[in-house]
Parts: C-alpha cells; structure tokens; sequence
C-alpha cells in the first residue's frame, strides 16, 4: 500500500471496513419505507371536475403510489447513488463494454431546447436544425465506414443488430433467395448474435475458433452454401483480436451469395484507423453507447445505427432523412416498405447530439489517437500481465482488450469470479468473466483511451498482487471479497428461487398473546 | 486532445514496455491495403466552445415546444420535468455506471429499479414489472411475441385504434406472418375487434386513450378475449392518465405495455424513450427484459440483485426469449425519481389538471366554425375534423407560431378518411393563452 | 433394474416397460444450484434426443434430452417448488420425469455405469 503525506493509505477503496450501514454510507430505506401518498414534491393546482369526459371509465382501484418532498427525493436518490460504482470515480476494465469517459458537454447539448424540447410529430419545416443534425451524424458514420447509407434508427446494439438482419434478409427476399435459412455465427460471438439470426428464423451454425482465437477460414468456406443467408462476424473479435484474414473470408461470403453482418462492438479499436466498408462487410451496427462515448447510464439507454453497403441500402428502414426542394425531407413511408419500421418514431436523437459533440470534439484526428490509444493500453495492460497470467492466443497483439484465462488458479481454491470480487476491494470494477466462451475462466480487459498510464499502472500492480496471494494459498481475501462494498455477496439462487420483483407492505403479524 | 491522457513522452515509454516499434505494430493482424489507406473527409479537432457554437446553431434552427403555443401529441407528450430529476440523473454515479452485473457495488440502480418495477406495477394494476424496455412501439411487438409463446398460437389482432407506428413495429417483427390481423384504423368505423376473437388467438391488442384519444373498454375486451383462451394486451402511450383512469389489471388485461416518457422525459425528438411492461405473475418466465429481484447479502442485509437472467440472450443465446439487451437505465430512473416526487397525491393532480386542460380545448374547439370535434370520451387528447386538409393548415398555423397537433394523414397516408382531421393534446403546460390563440388562428385560417 | 446415462448427462432408469429421467450427480454439480425446471407435459409423445424439458440454474439454462423414444406418463410436480431436490437428490427426490419406453433396444446404445464413468473423469 502507497501513503501520502498525510500517512494516510492512497486509492479508492483502501479505507475502511465493510461499508454497509456505516455513517458516511448509510443503507437507504426503499422509496415505499420513506414516503407516503400524502407527500408530494410536486406543486400542482388542485383541480374539481364538475364534469369529466371519461365515459364510465374513471379510475376506482387504489394506486398507492409514495410520494417525497422534494428535500427528501434529493437525499434518498444522493444516497442510493453512492451505492454505485461509476467511470467518474474509478476504473472500469470491462471487455467489451468500452467503459470510457463521457465529456459533460455532451450533456450539456442534448438539453438545448432546440433539441430536447422537440416533438417527433411537429411538422418538419420547424425542425430543419434536427435532422440537419441526423444528417451530419449520418456523414460521420459513413465516412468513418466507408459504407453507402445509415439507417439510425435502431434503439441499441442488439436493435440495430437485428434491422441489419432484417435489412439482409428484406434484399435477399427480393432477390428470390428466400430459400436462405442458414446464418453462420463464429462460437466466440456475443450472444446477442445467435438470437437475433434465431428471431429472425435463421437456424445458426456455429464456425469454431482456431487455437489462436480467429476464426477459420477454411472453416467458413466449407460451412458456406446456397442455403447460407450470412454470416455474423464481430471484427475485431471477442477475443480482442482482429481478423486477419477478414477480408478472404467476405470475399467467400460474397462468392457464395451471401452478407456480411459485422458486429460493431469493438468499432472503438479502429475508428478512424480502418474502415469496415473496405474490409468488405455490407452491415454493421455502432453503439454509439460504446464507441462514441454517451453514458451507459445504469443499462442504457443505447442507441445502434447501423451502417449498410450499396447493396443492402434500398432496404434501409423508415424513418430517414433527404435533400428535398425546399430544405430537408422526413421520409417516414416508402410506397415498397422492404422493411419498415423498427421503432415508433426517428430512433435516439438524444444520443445522436451527444455522439455528434463528442465526434466534432476529437475530430478525425482525435478520433483516430482515441482508437490508437484504445489499442496501445490494451497491449500495455497485457505486456505487464503477461508474466502473471497466461494469454491463451499469444500469436497477434491485441486491439482494444487485453484476454487472459485462469490457469494460473489451477490447485487454489480460488475462482475467476473469486479473483474478480476480490478486485472490488481494490477500488476496481471487476473485469468481464467467463467471456468469450471459447476460453476458460476467461478474464476480459479494457482499458478503453480513457485511462492514464499512472492509472493503468496501478491496476497492474494490484493484478499481480491478487496473483501472487492467491497463488500463495490465502483464498479467504477472495473467496470472502468484496468486504468493503456496499454489500457483501448476494444470494442469487434465493432471488430467482423466490422472486420477490416489487415491495409489498408488510403484513402486520398481531402480537402473540403473553 | 483534451480527452485523451497520455502524453507523446508515455506513448513512447508503453511501446518500450510492449516491445513494439511503433503504434503501427500494433496493427500488424490489419491488411497492409485497409490501415490507414485513405483521408478522412473530416474536420480536425476542436475546443469546447467551437463545438458548442456549432451545436447551438444547429438547435437554433428548430422550433422549440416552449417557445409557443403547442398541442402535439400522438406517442409523445409535453409535460414539465422537475429541476430535481434533471440534476440527480447526471450525478456521476447514476449516469456513468454500468448494468448492474456486479450487484455488490452497484445497489444504487439496482434499488432504484426495484423501486421502478414497484411504480410500474402500482400505476397498471399489476403483478410484476420488468425494468424497462426501450419504448412503448417495440415494447408492443415484444407483448405480441411474449403472448404467442404463452398461449402456443400465432394470430394476433391490432385494434385500430393502436397507434399506426406501433402497428408498423409489430408488422415489421412479425414480417411474413399470415396471422396477423390489422383492424382499419378509420375512425369512421375500426370494426369490433371482438368478432375477430377465435380459438387461434393468442392475443388482441388495445390502445387506450386510443390514436385517435377515444377511451376504450376493457373489461368487454378482457371478457371476450378470455373466453376463447387469448389474452388482453393493452397500450397506452399517454401514462399519466392512470392517475385518472382505471387500472387496466383491475380490468383483466394480461400484458400492459406504455410508453413512459410523460413521466420525468423530455420530447427529445423521439428518444430516447422509455418502455413499461407489466404482466401476471404467472407469466413473467415468458417476460422480455431486465428484472431485478430482492435477496439477502453474505451478512444477511437485504439487498438486490438482476434475477431470472437465464430468459436472456447472454445465456440462452438463440433460445432467449428476446435478443434485447439494454433496458432504458437512464429514463427509467428519471420516471422513477418524477413518480416518487408526485407520489400518489401528485400524480392523480397531476392527471386531473390534464383532463381538465383538455376539457377545455374541446369546448374552445367546439366553438370555432368549421371545426367537429369528434370525441365523446378523452383523457388529454382528442381528434377534431376541419374543412381544409389538414397538413396545409397545421403548416399554416405553425408559420404563425402555433404547432397544432398532429395530422392524422402523416401517420396514415393515402387514406381519404383522415385527410381532414388533427389529433391535439392539451397537458399542464397548455395555458389559457395558448387555447385562445390556437382558437384565434383557426378562426382566422378556416373563415 | 438398470440405469443408462447419455453422453449429455441425462440418466434413465428402466423399471420394467417405464423409464425413470433425470440428470446425474455430475450434471447438476457442473450446473450449480437449479433455481427452476421447465417439465414435459403428460401424454407427449419424445423421439429419442428430443427436448423434453429445461433445468435453469443462477448462470445457466440447460435443455434435457429424451434419452429414448417414448411417451411422457408421469413429472416430477415437487420439482415446481422445489428444484433444489435435482441439487440435494439428483437420482431419488430430484427425478424429472418418467417415460413409457417404446422402444427396449433404445435402452442398449446408451452408456452403461462405467462408460458414463469414464467420460466424466
């Protein structure tokens, strides 16, 4: 442990006992426990109705909803918070889930009125500024992709995930190539992927993993036939690596008439870098939640566009933005609706102002040393851990995440989840575990551009400190982490044994007669 | 790059430690022909007040709902967001967190949307909640798949009264599906969406305010739907006006899904939104979504965690019972802080205050020449016929300041029937002043 | 009274013309604590290796196969309650249904004791 000047012990985390219900960090009643119908921290006119127009249809069942004053909204809401870990207050080395720093001043934007206090619905000559914006975004994705059109609609990665699906499958239906009933997904995919090509009634095939984490071309060629619709490729891949050999591998799929579905997950590790239209695929989905940086927000909300080749554009969804004669067009129905809608009106604009900000603010320049830096933390996480754990695909640098698997806890009752907990104590959030399937025990790390070399070097140092002591056989600090959380280990099988999904006044239990 | 840490010197020192020559090495698995093989048609960098200017320019150009008087509606609705919510959801710890995997250091959301699911449950009459979905339209199409793998049976009827783009979502999910059946959304006659109740229904969908701000009776629909073994979904788009009307599980509907963003979200030209969803108990196996569950910790403190997460796609893959990932986290605690600073006394004034509103829109409506309003029953949203087209006159009136509402022919075109109605909305933030001039301008433009 | 197991971890143990299905002690140490089982309806009628009914723990959801060919006449109702039996009593409490067996020479192309041993060493 380092000490400051004050002899104090450094670091977020290293203070204290197990936290729960002490006196900075008191455990909060529920909303329900605090408040009742009678408060309110709302100020509203209290209006009669002589004479309503609800047609018999008026409410008569109790709603029993608590309402706070204001004061104590604010203290119960500041309270749970603290509860929380977040990117502002430390790290958050989660692979795949590109936990970077959110600029304030893309908040800032989203709540210009011109922006938040617009209605879908008003009519398109008093919102030119809005979907002169979509269109600016719209320029930034393409170019960054190299791709024909954008359909940005789509809610969330899996969203978008499926439109560009339903996109492939709209083309080939036209192309009379509905016999195409078989999707190709690598078994290192998210998991996302094989229920979107399920929903869509595909049956997936699943194309193994070579022994260095790519995926196989040969593989893909002999998996690939008429009856195949696409393939679903993550590039760069779960596993944190690029695909070498991306572009054989399209040009196959392209041979054997079928699309290419990228999975823009990882997008964030070469924007800017390498463009995904010249590797040849014909969709891919961007989490601007990930990659462009709007908050994660406790699980959202996201927002996936999806960016489409030449051949899949005419199957671009409704709504979408054009030049018209007077100004810019709303186009929200097409006479031959090859797909449709995917959501009720044009899709996150309250994260396409943020993706947009943060886009103008780093540049293409910026852009592209955010990406470089990504990639180069990455590497350094793993150039100092590799000694400490094992890298199970040591063939390729990595991109943006660092892969490592549990090897190095064989013979010590300690597991990757153990280990994981542990990290909580030292201030961290625990990294991805357990994924990418393909390898055991995996532990997942990313960086992400946001992390200073004085921050990643800590990290490494607290990783091959829990190594060490677990390799030495004290399992008790990690089978027993985290103490100084909020909550120790929660009983999971109890919650899904017994769900209790909502609070329920206490059933008053009348005194037993002494 | 004000973002970016590291300094060239530490660049430079971490590719010693990697052994790498140079950033470029790093590429090395990238083909030579797509690494850095072209120019970027983009600008450079730039500080924090160019892009803020850039970005006010843009909002500029549009007409912001505030700056005039404003009655559209349709899906999405006006009301005023306490300063409270603004300020606690872009606290650090709300707005940066992650999904609440790591349930230890993360009980602030996952208390907050147990809180939620609570809300959600009390304000429809139901069961249990999930944690929300990504908003009231694909909320619909997951109802609708959710009810055919409950009841084993594929038709599903769309009442007409649904809004035209929910319906367009649930068509657009479920693309080549024969048992589809979508009732005429004219609101010269929808049909009875009961006589199309049969032994193969898995479910019927209802809209209530419908499209069109027509009440709609449930406990009919409920009655008739269940007797042939299909189940009552119901939508709603408009949530506040369940501080006014009946609970729609008190009136046996199955599966309720709405639209949440009146409640603590701003009109953010269409998202992001926030989906509720709320079933029976029995059925919340077959429930899309996030749902957080109570259990105890090591210590035996209560705590909360995300439960029943083996219905999902990171587990089960292709057999999930959706591909959704994300909830809407951010919105959903923004509709839960608004609620809770309502609470029950808030919420039903806050209903009243807009029925009351709209009353009196109606009565104004009512009386300029050559306006029919054509609702008997409305929460906060009616539809009234003009004797122009529609559109021409909304355009009109908004040159003059006013957004009109909504109309219908935007979300039905081609369709004769609806060429000369609006659809408007009238919330607490509709002023005495802005029905006058509303009534004024259609006065003047319709004379 | 003999006992047959399946390479997916599935037990059978044939009583007469019945056989009683499972999953082995093994099986249910590799999934963790069962939090809830999805049965087969009585009556359904299984081709060896259909799906016939799901075993969901914390962190996974497991399908279970028909091991043979039959009809579904018997499930195990206290699984509803408590699917922890299939944790504490794999192969007596915790038994997930039992199945009219159809075909008898089904019951031979399944591993014995120590073939099923072998495989999960």
């Amino acid at each position: 442990m380092s000490m400051n000047t004050q002899g104090r012990p450094t670091g977020v985390g290293t203070t204290g006992t197990s936290a729960s219900g002490s006196a900075l960090l008191p455990d909060e009643p529920l909303l329900f426990e605090i408040g009742d119908t009678e408060h309110s921290g709302v100020d509203l006119p209290d209006v009669t109705l002589s004479a309503d127009r609800l047609g018999g249809f008026g409410r008569k069942s109790k709603l029993d909803l608590a309402g706070l004053t204001e004061p104590e909204a604010m203290r119960h809401y500041v309270r749970l918070s603290r509860l929380n870990h977040s990117i502002d207050s430390g790290m958050y080395p989660l692979g795949s889930c590109t936990m970077k720093h959110n600029p304030r001043l893309n908040e800032k934007m989203a709540r210009l009125p011109g922006f938040a206090d617009i209605h879908p619905l008003q009519p398109v000559s008093t919102v030119q500024g809005a979907l002169e914006l979509m269109n600016q975004l719209s320029h930034w994705l393409m170019t960054l992709t190299n791709t024909a059109a954008v359909a940005l609609s789509p809610k969330a990665g899996a969203h978008g995930e499926l439109l560009g699906m339903m996109a492939i499958k709209a083309a080939q239906d036209a192309a009379g190539q509905s016999h195409r009933k078989i999707v190709l997904v690598p078994e290192s995919a998210h998991g996302t992927n094989p229920a979107t090509a399920a929903f869509l009634g595909y049956s997936v095939k699943p194309i193994p993993a070579r022994t260095d984490g790519t995926v196989d071309v040969q593989a893909v060629k002999d998996a690939l036939s008429p009856e195949v619709a696409a393939i679903m490729l993550t590039n760069p891949n779960t596993c944190g690596l690029f695909e070498p050999q991306v572009i054989e591998i399209a040009k196959a799929v392209h041979d054997a008439g079928a699309f290419f579905y990228c999975d823009g997950a990882n997008f964030n590790a070469i924007m800017g870098v390498v463009r995904p239209g010249d590797l040849g695929i014909d969709a891919m989905h961007i989490n601007l939640h990930k990659t462009f940086s709007t908050p994660h927000g406790g699980g959202g909300p996201g927002a996936g566009p999806v960016v489409l080749s030449a051949a899949l554009a005419p199957f671009a969804p409704v709504p979408f933005v054009r030049q018209g004669s007077n100004g810019l067009e709303l186009v929200e129905h097409v006479e031959a609706e090859a797909l449709g809608r995917v959501t009720a009106f044009h899709g996150q604009m309250g994260m396409y102002v943020r993706a947009l900000t943060y886009m103008l603010s780093h540049g293409a320049d910026g852009l592209a040393q955010a990406a470089q830096d990504a990639v180069l933390n990455a590497n350094y996480v793993k150039a100092r851990l590799e000694h400490v754990f094992s890298v199970p695909f040591p063939d390729y640098p990595t991109m943006h995440e660092a892969l490592f698997d549990d090897s190095f806890l064989k013979g010590t009752d300690v597991s990757t989840l153990d280990f994981a907990k542990a990290l909580i104590d030292e201030g961290f959030h625990p990294m991805t575990m357990y994924f990418p399937l393909v390898v055991h025990g995996a532990m997942l790390i990313e960086p992400t551009e946001s992390e200073s070399k004085q921050t990643l070097d800590h990290f490494c140092d607290v990783m091959a400190e829990l190594a060490t002591e677990a390799k030495s056989g004290n399992a008790e600090r990690f089978t027993s982490a985290p103490m100084k959380a909020p909550r120790r280990r929660l009983d999971e099988t109890r919650a899904a044994r017994l769900p209790i999904l909502k609070w329920e006044m206490p059933v008053e239990t009348p005194k037993a007669a002494e | 790059m004000r973002y970016l840490p590291h300094s060239d010197h530490e660049r430079a020192e971490m590719l010693g430690v990697i052994g790498a020559a140079n950033i470029d090495a790093l590429f090395s698995a990238v083909p030579k022909s797509a690494l850095k093989s072209f120019t970027l048609d983009l600008p450079a960098h730039s500080p924090e007040f160019l892009v803020e200017a850039h970005l006010r320019a843009l909002s500029n150009k549009n007409h912001a709902a505030g700056n005039g008087p404003f009655f559209v509606g349709a899906g999405a609705y006006r009301h005023h967001v306490p300063a409270t919510v603004h300020h606690l959801i872009q606290r650090s710890e709300w707005l940066t967190a992650y999904t609440p995997y790591q349930p230890e250091i993360s009980q602030g959301t996952l208390q907050m949307l147990f809180e939620f699911q609570t809300q959600v449950a009390k304000i429809t009459g139901m069961d249990v909640a999930n944690a929300s979905l990504y908003d009231g339209s694909t909320g619909t199409a997951e109802a609708v798949l959710m009810a055919r793998r409950l009841t084993r049976r594929n038709k599903i009827v769309l009442s007409g009264g649904l809004h035209p783009h929910y319906r367009d979502v649930v068509k657009s999910y479920l693309k080549d599906d024969a048992d589809l059946v979508c009732l005429s959304p004219s609101p010269q006659g929808q049909g009875d969406i009961l006589d199309h109740i049969d032994g193969n229904t898995a479910a019927i969908v209802i809209q209530t305010p419908d499209f069109y701000g027509h009440l709609r009776n449930l406990k009919g629909a409920a009655e008739a739907a269940h007797a042939q073994g299909a189940l009552l979904i119901v939508v709603i788009t408009e949530v506040v006006s369940l501080g006014l009307l009946e609970a729609p599980g008190a009136l046996g509907a199955d599966i309720v899904v709405a639209e949440g963003q009146s409640i603590g979200n701003a009109l953010n030209f269409g998202g992001p939104y926030l989906g509720l969803m709320a079933t029976r108990k029995e059925f919340i196996r077959q429930m899309p979504g996030r749902l957080c569950g109570e259990t105890v910790d090591a210590d035996g403190n209560r705590g909360f965690v995300l439960t029943l997460s083996t219905r999902e796609q990171h587990i089960r893959r292709e057999k999930a019972t959706s591909n959704i990932c994300t909830n809407s986290g951010l919105c959903a605690l923004a509709f839960s802080i608004h609620m809770g600073l309502l609470g029950e006394a808030g919420f039903t004034r806050l209903a009243r205050l807009n029925h009351a509103t709209a009353i009196k829109l109606a009565d104004a409506l009512d009386s300029v020449p050559g306006v029919e309003v054509l609702n008997k029953t409305f929460f906060n949203e009616m539809t009234i016929r003009v004797t122009q087209p529609a559109v021409s006159l909304v355009e009109r009136l908004a040159r003059r300041g006013i957004l009109a509402g909504v109309p219908a022919s935007r979300l039905l075109p081609g369709d004769p029937d609806v060429d000369h109605l609006i659809i408007l909305a009238a919330t607490e933030l509709t002023t005495d002043g802005d029905i006058a001039a509303l009534t004024a301008a259609l006065t003047e433009e319709l004379a | 009274m003999t006992t047959k197991f399946t390479p997916d971890h599935e037990y059978i143990r044939v009583e007469g013309t019945t056989g009683v299905v499972g999953i082995t002690n093994y099986a249910q140490e590799q999934l963790g604590d069962i939090v809830f089982v999805e049965l087969p309806s009585v009556g359904k009628a299984l081709k060896k290796g259909d799906e016939a009914a799901v075993v969901e723990s914390v962190k996974a959801a497991s399908e279970i196969y028909a091991p043979v060919s039959g009809t579904v006449t018997e499930v195990n109702d206290a699984l509803s309650g408590e699917p922890g039996l299939i944790n504490t009593d794999p192969t007596a409490g915790g038994w997930i249904y039992k199945i009219a067996i159809s075909d008898a020479g089904e019951i031979d192309t399944l591993l014995d004791d120590a073939a099923y041993a072998e495989l999960t060493v």
